[in-house]
């Protein structure tokens, strides 16, 4: 088919774009857009599973709102279930059964829309670990990595908010849980609960306020704050690996139109289906089980979903300090791992970015990414983190763990408080060691080639492995990676003999710096490189008379570098 | 006929009828009751012989040669029945080794020797019996009064849906999906190491037979939302969702981006 002859289809579609060109001026707008290009790799599409599942999220909630109520009324079950009739219960519970039990397809919408929040967590934490260890968060996308630390809080508060609603057993124990976290706070603790709450925990205003902030308020903060990130992203183009080609001034990928959008629409019905089919499969939250909530019942093996499971570890785990004082009781023990050790996450978490590009100096913009080994201060201080997040993971599950083991619970939470304190450190040793070793190994991999397997035995008996030169792919990405020097240790005086007056923070700022960027393998140099290239070169041609046929051939299939000199040896 | 009529419509008439009929009753229930009585005691009589056999070699190394404890054993006098069927039949007793709780094992006695060792306890002193048919019969119980009765009693460390949960120091309280109905109303009875004892002012007769049909729904329920994962909550669908979901979305990610070669 020529390019000349247009379908009516095609005339159809032009028409309609001169029609909206000549009225909002989107041709030119479109152009520049679908033009765009996205860089490609698997762990890019992670930020899209939180998209898409925050999608999902979004369209099975609007089908539950249409018969939740959110009302804390006391009325009496009379629904199909019999172990609950004749069971008092507020309103809300009441409604949760009927959509579980009565309303078409309401239980399977219940658990696709709890299954996709948790899959909503889960991306989230995921594709933070992904910017984070990549190095993305670098000028400029620092007030993208800000606006994801926002994200992810209020994902959280959207969670928690969702799992309270139900008001069965469960979601009442960690609004009692809450509600002893808000009274912790000092001096205006109690008014702060009373104000929440509407008066006594629990109430009876408690469910109707939450609704408001689960459906309206979270949602639109969330909307928002995805549509700034997203924007940023386009902006400021997406980072990708280095590779062939690519430098920090282009990005290499598929263009958005056809080939990206094809893909990202697959993905999304594909995230869409595994969501669908494991809330049609799996039990998510049966809320018939755990009962209706009254403040005096608290049920075994009570836990939040896995999100908030950290905060609660971190209450499980922290011993039971209180300090009295003039008639006041100080609560440590809740106020330590319910708000200080969270804020002192959080404010890590958000000046990340910052402190890294304060101790590094370096203003650069940067589009290439880092590989985790690249950078092993970092990448050690984020599985550090991670360890210590797990543990405290852990312990919001320890009376789970304690049965399903058999170990008694109080040595769990000893393990647990020694663990927080050792592991942590430990995994940072591990992590930086192995960070090193890599790129030892890259280095070698450099300047003597890639370890073909291929032993080859010298005429005096001794035994030699063949190495033959990296492919272009992996020799880009180790000749990527970025040299950043810790700062130097700052002058005591200036040329003029003056002494610095900000001697002792520059001290301080040397010092940080040269923990984060003190320790890496000096990469080589433009020309240890040439000779190991031009060295390379000559021992293939050299070696490759003495190979024996068949090794000859299994060279050629395994790496096409190979294949000219074995096969035109000139024996 | 019409005085008949008459005189049954008279308020006292209904009075004479209900006294007349107990008195029958009553009277025929002493006369059979008396000749069975008289049959059992010998029978009585030679099962505890025999429970007292059994103990003797069993038990007493613990609990002392007259039951009356020892520092291995607390004393079983005033225990009552219910407690040795309890201990024995869950394979508790004869404990094996000292720990922090007495574990189930495979029962080690038949059930007549241990009716055998019950009747033998129960003749010290009297204590909780074995609960009789009647008593175990839960036909009728409101299941839903026994999931109230249940989330209050029991859940805290029995778990909402009896999977069992941890107490301190490596104790349990287990799961209960295995514990038969005359277990679970013995349980409650005389209440085994650390569990409460739920005798019949607390928990009288009807809410214990409530209690168990709804143990014993939860045991038959099925699952309306597909795999329950256990039924231990938020933490196997933690688990589930990192370990399984993540990784096929994952694996989904890869391919879709992996290159078009
Ligand atoms: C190795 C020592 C040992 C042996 C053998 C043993 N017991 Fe026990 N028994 C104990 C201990 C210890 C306890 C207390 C457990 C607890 O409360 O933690 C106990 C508790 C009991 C109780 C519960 C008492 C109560 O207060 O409710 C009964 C009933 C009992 N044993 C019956 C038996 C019978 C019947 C046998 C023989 C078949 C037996 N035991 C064998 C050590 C033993
Ligand atoms: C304070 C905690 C606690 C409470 C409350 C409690 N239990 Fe228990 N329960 C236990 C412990 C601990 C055991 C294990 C005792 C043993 O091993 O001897 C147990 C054992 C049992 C068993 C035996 C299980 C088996 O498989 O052998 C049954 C049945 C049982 N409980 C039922 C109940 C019922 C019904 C209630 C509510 C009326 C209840 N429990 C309340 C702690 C508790
Ligand atoms: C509601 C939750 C979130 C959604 C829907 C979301 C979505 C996305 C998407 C679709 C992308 C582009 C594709 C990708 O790189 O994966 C992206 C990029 C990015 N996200 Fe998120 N994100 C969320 C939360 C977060 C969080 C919690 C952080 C960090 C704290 C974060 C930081 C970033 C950064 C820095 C980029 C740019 C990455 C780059 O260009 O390499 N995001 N986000």
């Amino acid at each position: 088919m020529s390019t000349s002859q247009i379908s009516p289809v095609e005339q159809k579609g032009a028409g309609v774009a001169t029609y909206l060109d000549e009225r909002v001026g989107s041709n030119g707008f479109l152009r520049r857009n679908l033009n765009k290009v996205f860089p490609d790799h698997w762990s890019f599409m992670l930020g899209e599973v939180a998209l898409y599942s925050f999608i999902v999220v979004l369209l099975s909630g609007v089908y539950l709102t249409l018969f939740f109520k959110p009302s804390m009324v006391e009325v009496i079950y009379d629904g199909p279930y019999i172990p609950l009739k004749g069971v008092k219960m507020s309103e809300a519970y009441d409604s949760a059964l009927n959509i579980s039990f009565e309303v078409r397809g309401g239980l399977l919408m219940r658990q696709i829309h709890h299954w996709a929040a948790l899959f909503f967590m889960t991306a989230i934490a995921v594709h933070m670990f992904r910017v984070f260890f990549t190095g993305a968060f670098r000028k400029p996308r620092e007030m993208n990595w800000v606006v994801g630390v926002s994200l992810a809080m209020v994902a959280l508060m959207a969670g928690f908010s969702g799992y309270s609603l139900p008001d069965d057993l469960l979601s009442g124990t960690g609004l009692r849980i809450a509600e002893g976290i808000v009274l912790s706070i000092p001096i205006i603790g109690t008014w702060a609960s009373f104000l929440l709450f509407g008066g006594e925990f629990p109430g009876t205003d408690f469910i109707s306020r939450l609704y408001g902030i689960h459906i309206l308020l979270i949602p639109g903060i969330l909307l928002a704050l995805i549509t700034v990130h997203l924007m940023m992203v386009w902006v400021q183009k997406h980072t990708q690996f280095p590779g062939p080609a690519r430098t920090n001034n282009n990005v290499v990928g598929y263009p958005l139109m056809p080939i990206y959008m094809a893909k990202a629409g697959g993905f999304f019905f594909l995230v869409f289906g595994i969501i669908v089919i494991i809330a049609g499969l799996v039990q998510l939250n049966p809320i018939w089980i755990f009962g209706p909530y009254t403040p005096d019942q608290v049920s075994a093996g009570t836990q939040p979903d896995w999100y908030i499971g950290w905060l609660d570890g971190a209450l499980r785990v922290m011993p039971n300090w209180e300090i009295q004082a003039f008639g006041y009781t100080l609560s440590l023990n809740i106020l330590i791992p319910a708000l200080v050790i969270p804020g002192i996450i959080t404010t890590l978490l958000i000046a990340y970015p910052f402190i890294e590009a304060w101790a590094s100096g370096d203003k650069r913009e940067h589009h290439l990414l880092d590989r985790p080994r690249d950078a092993p201060t970092r990448t050690a201080l984020g599985v550090m983190a991670i360890t210590f997040y797990v543990l405290l993971w852990i312990g919001g599950g320890n009376d789970i763990i304690a049965v399903g083991f058999d170990l008694s619970i109080n040595s769990v939470i000893w393990a647990l408080r020694i663990s927080l304190i050792v592991l942590p450190p430990i995994a940072f040793v591990i992590t930086k060691r192995i960070c090193l070793a890599l790129q030892r190994r890259d280095r070698e991999k450099l300047l003597h080639g890639r370890e073909t397997g291929q032993i080859m035995r010298m005429p005096n008996g001794e035994f030699l492995e063949i190495h033959a030169p990296l492919n272009e792919e992996e020799r880009a990405k180790i000749i990527a990676k970025p040299q950043v020097k810790p700062l130097p240790q700052p002058p005591e005086t200036d040329s003029s003999g003056v002494r610095n007056p900000k001697l002792k923070k520059d001290k301080r700022r040397a010092k940080i710096s040269q923990f984060l960027f003190g320790d890496t393998i000096a990469a080589p140099t433009g020309e240890e490189i040439a000779h190991a290239d031009e060295h390379l070169a000559h021992e293939v041609i050299e070696d490759a008379p003495v190979m024996a046929e068949e090794e000859a051939l299994q060279i050629a299939h395994d790496g096409s570098v190979l294949e000219s000199p074995g096969t035109s040896g000139k024996s | 006929m019409k005085t008949l009529a008459t005189h049954r419509r008279h308020p006292a008439a209904v009075i004479v009828a209900i006294l007349v009929g107990l008195l029958v009753t009553g009277g025929l229930y002493t006369v059979v009751n008396s000749a069975t009585q008289a049959r059992s005691a010998e029978q009585d009589a030679t099962q505890i012989l025999n429970g007292k056999k059994l103990f003797l070699e069993g038990c007493s190394s613990c609990h002392g040669i007259a039951a009356q404890g020892t520092q291995n054993g607390p004393t079983l006098i005033g225990v009552g029945s219910a407690a040795v069927h309890f201990q024995v039949s869950t394979g508790r007793m004869p404990l094996a080794n000292p720990g922090a709780q007495a574990p189930q094992k495979p029962r080690e006695y038949s059930e007549t020797d241990i009716a055998a060792m019950a009747a033998y306890v129960a003749s010290l002193a009297p204590g909780p019996a074995i609960p009789t048919a009647a008593d175990l019969d839960y036909s009728d119980a409101d299941v839903a009064e026994g999931g109230e009765l249940f989330r209050a009693n029991c859940s805290q460390c029995h778990q909402a849906a009896g999977r069992g949960g941890a107490l301190s120091n490596g104790k349990y309280a287990p799961n209960l999906m295995e514990a038969t109905p005359q277990e679970i109303y013995e349980a409650m009875l005389t209440g085994p190491q650390n569990m409460p004892v739920f005798g019949d002012s607390t928990l009288p007769r009807e809410d214990k037979q409530a209690i168990i049909a709804y143990v014993e729904t939860l045991r038959a329920s099925d699952d309306p939302g597909g795999w329950a994962l256990g039924r231990f909550g938020p933490v196997t669908e933690g688990l589930f969702m990192w370990i399984g979901a993540l990784l096929l979305v994952v694996a989904c990610a890869i391919w879709i981006g992996a290159k078009v070669r």
